[in-house]
């Protein structure tokens, strides 16, 4: 027993001593790498949004080291897990900038949690690609937004339920959950609507707690509300909770063609988890969507499918892609592309080579990085949802539009300046 | 469905034989391709004069069933294309595009079919017909309604014709149709008409018409807030009913044992992975019976639940009896282990439970008040845990035990109850009912690792302000707490709704820090 024992404990010993030999290793092969930080809640209640975005990242660093890495090095990415907890984003930031060193961080959904991170960046002068739509009011010279302004998504949505075709909304439901994206997008919608001639009285402005599942309230609430005439409503429903509020809105009766609901944070992702059926036809503005036919989608999708089924990721007997990931894939090839010109990973000279990067997007259009203000030029669709969980494109804008973070319809917005301003 | 509406497009054809104008391939085309507005008035014209295979097409659009196969419209059923005109059929190609239909065509296709119903032999399908009529009429539709008005005998449907006649009426050009329109649709309880009545105000010109819009407006809308009220008072109870479910097998482990288990919120998530597992089985072994998956689930998720309880009592809790804080603390522990435990097995990301289809939809009591069945399933449902509970706590021998070794271990001891035992069935019992409320929050719901964190706060407001070792205080706390928090919400919005809430617990316990229902005797004081 005794003999048994101290055998066991010396295999133990064994493979510790194997096992650390093993990363004491690892530093000298890492500084062959460029690190790269992957900062999304990989748990917590934006976890059904965010995780794929990590793959997504994962999966185009397998590609770019395929095709040989950048500069002659290896990509190598550092996951780490902020948990849906805003303060932590900024923790985990502060730990890949200082302690991990990495060339750049792909992270962020909510904006609450990219204000969060936003100080430490600018402070440590790292480099953010934040992938997400978001509501402006906002230029940092150390992040790059691949995800849409809100007039290359809100604006757009808005115009398109008060024309004909989109069923001439004259009453509106501004419905959000309680942070600075939805706060600050409806600010500008309701602006927006008013200089459209739609008076306070016919606008009704709603918001939920993160995570809230209790919808039965705000559903009825919508029906009453729809009674006074034709009405659309504008969801910024962030995370999971729009499970349980399209589930009582299907079980309420709300059809789409009576009360249109259009979203713009839920995509074929969230949608997942929900039976669509009742669904048909309530809206997305997005930027892109999986539906979109053109070569460059296609590669894009299979791509994404034979990563997900070889490292059998959840989901991965249904391969899904959205908007988010689209931005994500965007921004880490156009970062690529930046360090190459740059030739360095420097944060001050891969900025300068961002301004006008341009990279052939999934969603058909090429892509260009504005030369001045930090966000893409991206083509506007709205979508409505169909039986299968996927959009069906209802409407299109011509061509790319240009970002303007800062929107005119908030007061003293006039002033300023179309690019970062140094501090 | 099918034969009934076979019989009913025959009656169609009969109907308009005389003027019925057969369906051709340019008309065909016109309505299911080009612009919305050319599409709309081809579609609308088509309906005035319908032949059986214009109806067919009409339905198949609705469906989304038709694809434009070498730019003609075809409609595919079993993977075949059927020409809507010559009815030959061929194989569909991959180069067929889907019909693209947006909310405005959809809305019109389905106003379309109902008008062509409205003449159905089937007084269940024209009862559905004038249901999706209303709030879509206009004159145009007036010579069908009238005809449909003049065959009707099913007094219900009849009167429901009459108000889609005045609805259709209140946009005539003639003022005394107008006046008698604006009276008859006082007796409606719609939502749709008082949209309607709200619509005309705003450009009729007659004084008189005005006024009777006017009082039919106040009285519609008189009508209407008795729904609104109703449905509040529904939402509390289906709120307090989850509330109470959440909380009932906490009010054992915690009120009755006095275990403050941090992990109860973790044994729902269990409960609710259970269900998503016999749901995975349903699905792979068992699709033709899906819909009664969750049936199923609730002894699995039960005796998960219960299971992982026991083993918890057993491994952890039993040694910690009488140390509130070492318990607090291991109990969230292993709600923490529990929690990754999940995430390792099934992922970090929320797992689609689907509601079966008896549960989808809900029963329409008034004209804008409709209660779902999910949440109606789950007051029942929570009820009937309930009464179990209480059969079980008030009137079997385990029952009398549990209450015993709570009010005195010692002499109950000495009676010769196994204390240990019993602390194990009581703790499993709480634990499995855990189990049978995560089944429930699976239904409206999302199910994910964290689910138990977003209802252990709830769970123990409700046990704590209804007082600590009694049932009937958590029944009160809960339904009292869903209905309060509901009405706040429809005050001041959900944010501050929860924060008033909490305010007002506060408040409550520092007032009779006992809750509402003291335990009298000895163990009060212990």
């Amino acid at each position: 027993m005794q003999r048994t024992h101290s055998r066991r404990f010396t295999l133990k010993a064994l493979t510790a001593a194997v096992a650390l030999t093993t990363l004491s290793a690892l530093p000298a092969y890492a500084a062959d790498t460029i690190k790269v930080g992957i900062l999304h809640s990989l748990s917590g209640t934006m976890a059904i949004s965010e995780t794929v975005l990590k793959d997504t990242v994962l999966m185009a660093i397998d590609e770019i080291n395929a095709k040989g890495g950048v500069l002659g090095k290896k990509l190598e990415p550092v996951v780490v897990d902020p948990a849906s907890n805003w303060p932590l984003f900024a923790e985990k930031t502060k730990q890949l900038l200082g302690q991990d060193k990495v060339a750049v961080i792909f992270g962020c959904w909510t904006s609450v949690s990219r204000k969060s991170v936003l100080p430490v960046v600018e402070e440590m002068n790292g480099l953010l690609f934040y992938p997400v739509q978001y509501e402006g009011e906002e230029l940092s010279k150390n992040v790059f937004y691949t995800g849409a302004a809100p007039n290359q998504q809100a604006i757009p949505a808005v115009d398109y339920l008060m024309s004909k075709e989109g069923g001439g909304a004259k009453r509106w439901v501004l419905l959000g959950t309680d942070y600075v994206y939805p706060r600050t997008t409806n600010k500008i919608l309701r602006a927006y609507l008013k200089s459209k001639g739609v008076k306070d009285t016919d606008i009704d402005e709603k918001y939920t707690p993160f995570g809230h599942s209790d919808y039965q309230t705000i559903v009825a609430d919508i029906k009453k509300f729809s009674a006074g005439g034709k009405t659309a409503v504008v969801s910024t429903i962030n995370g999971d909770s729009n499970v349980p509020f399209y589930k009582e809105l299907g079980n309420a009766g709300l059809k789409a063609k009576d009360v249109p609901v259009v979203a713009f944070s839920v995509g074929e992702e969230e949608l997942r988890g929900v039976d669509t059926k009742p669904l048909v036809g309530h809206l997305a503005a997005w930027n892109y969507f999986m539906s979109i036919k053109n070569p460059t989608n296609t590669e894009f999708i299979k791509k994404w499918s034979d990563y997900a089924k070889a490292k059998k990721l959840p989901g991965s007997d249904k391969p899904l892609t959205n908007d988010p990931m689209e931005a994500t894939y965007i921004g880490i090839n156009m970062w690529k592309q930046a360090v190459e010109k740059a030739k360095s990973t420097d944060t001050d000279k891969v900025i300068a080579a961002m301004a006008g990067q341009t990279f052939k997007a999934p969603s058909g259009i090429v892509s260009k990085m504005d030369e001045k203000n930090h966000h893409l030029h991206k083509s506007v669709f709205i979508g409505e949802v169909k039986a299968d969980g996927q959009f069906n494109v209802v409407w299109r804008t011509p061509g790319p539009v240009k970002a303007k973070p800062w929107s005119p319809y908030i007061e003293g917005n006039d002033k300023k300046p179309d690019e970062p301003v140094a501090k | 469905m099918p034969k009934r509406f076979h019989q009913f497009l025959s009656i169609v054809m009969l109907c308009m034989a005389a003027k019925a104008l057969a369906l051709t391939p340019e008309h065909a085309k016109a309505i299911a391709m080009g612009e919305s507005d050319s599409r709309i008035e081809a579609l609308r014209a088509s309906v005035a004069a319908a032949d059986e295979k214009t109806v067919q097409f009409i339905q198949a659009l609705s469906d989304d069933a038709v694809k434009v196969v070498a730019g003609k419209p075809v409609i595919v059923k079993d993977d075949k294309a059927i020409d809507p005109v010559s009815g030959t059929e061929t194989a569909v190609p991959d180069t067929a595009e889907d019909v693209m239909n947006n909310n405005r065509m959809r809305g019109e296709l389905d106003t379309a079919l109902a008008s062509l119903k409205l003449l159905s032999p089937d007084a269940a399908v024209r009862r559905g017909a004038v249901k999706t009529l209303q709030g879509e009429v206009d004159e145009s539709k007036l010579p069908l309604i009238d005809k449909a008005f003049a065959h009707e005998t099913v007094p219900d449907i009849r009167d429901r014709l009459g108000l889609l006649r005045a609805a259709a009426l209140l946009s005539s050009a003639d003022k005394t149709k107008r006046l008698e329109a604006a009276n008859l649709l006082a007796e409606s309880s719609l939502a749709a008409t008082k949209t309607l009545l709200i619509e005309r105000l705003q450009t009729e010109g007659d004084a008189q018409v005005k006024a009777a819009l006017q009082f039919s407006l106040s009285r519609v809308e008189a009508r209407l807030a008795w729904g609104d009220r109703l449905g509040a008072i529904f939402s509390g109870i289906s709120l307090g009913s989850i509330l109470l479910l959440v909380a009932l097998g906490l009010a054992i482990t915690y009120g009755l044992m006095g275990v403050i288990n941090m992990a109860h919120g973790e044994l729902m998530m269990i409960g609710a992975y259970a269900t998503y597992v016999v749901q995975g089985l349903f699905q792979k072994y068992l699709p033709g019976a899906f819909d009664w998956y969750l049936p199923a689930s609730v002894p699995v998720a039960f005796m998960a639940s219960a299971l992982v309880g026991a083993a918890l009592e057993r491994s952890v809790i039993r040694f910690l009896y009488g140390r509130p804080l070492e318990t607090l603390l291991a109990t969230w522990g292993i709600s923490l282990m529990l929690m990754q435990g999940v995430r390792t097995l099934f992922g970090a990301q929320n797992v689609g439970v689907e509601n079966p289809s008896w549960m989808s939809g809900g029963v329409q009591v008034m004209g804008n008040l409709s209660l779902p069945y999910n949440r109606l399933v789950i007051v029942g449902f929570a009820f009937a845990v309930l009464a179990g509970v209480a059969f079980l706590i008030g009137k079997t021998r385990l029952g009398l035990f549990v209450r015993g070794v709570t009010q005195n271990r010692p002499i109950a001891s000495c009676m010769g109850v196994n204390t240990a035992r019993i602390d194990t069935y009581a703790f499993a019992l709480g634990s499995g009912i855990a189990g049978l409320a995560g089944c429930a929050l699976s239904q409206v719901g999302n199910v994910g690792p964290d689910l138990g964190q977003g209802y252990i706060v709830d769970s123990f407001m409700v046990v704590v302000l209804g007082g600590v070792g009694q049932l009937a205080g958590t029944v009160y706390a809960a339904l009292g707490l869903g209905i309060l928090n509901k009405f706040l919400e429809g005050w001041t919005g959900a944010v501050l709704a929860k924060i008033a809430v909490l305010v007002f617990i506060i408040i409550f316990i520092q007032k009779r820090p006992q809750g509402i229902f003291a335990m009298k005797g000895r163990s009060a004081e212990a």
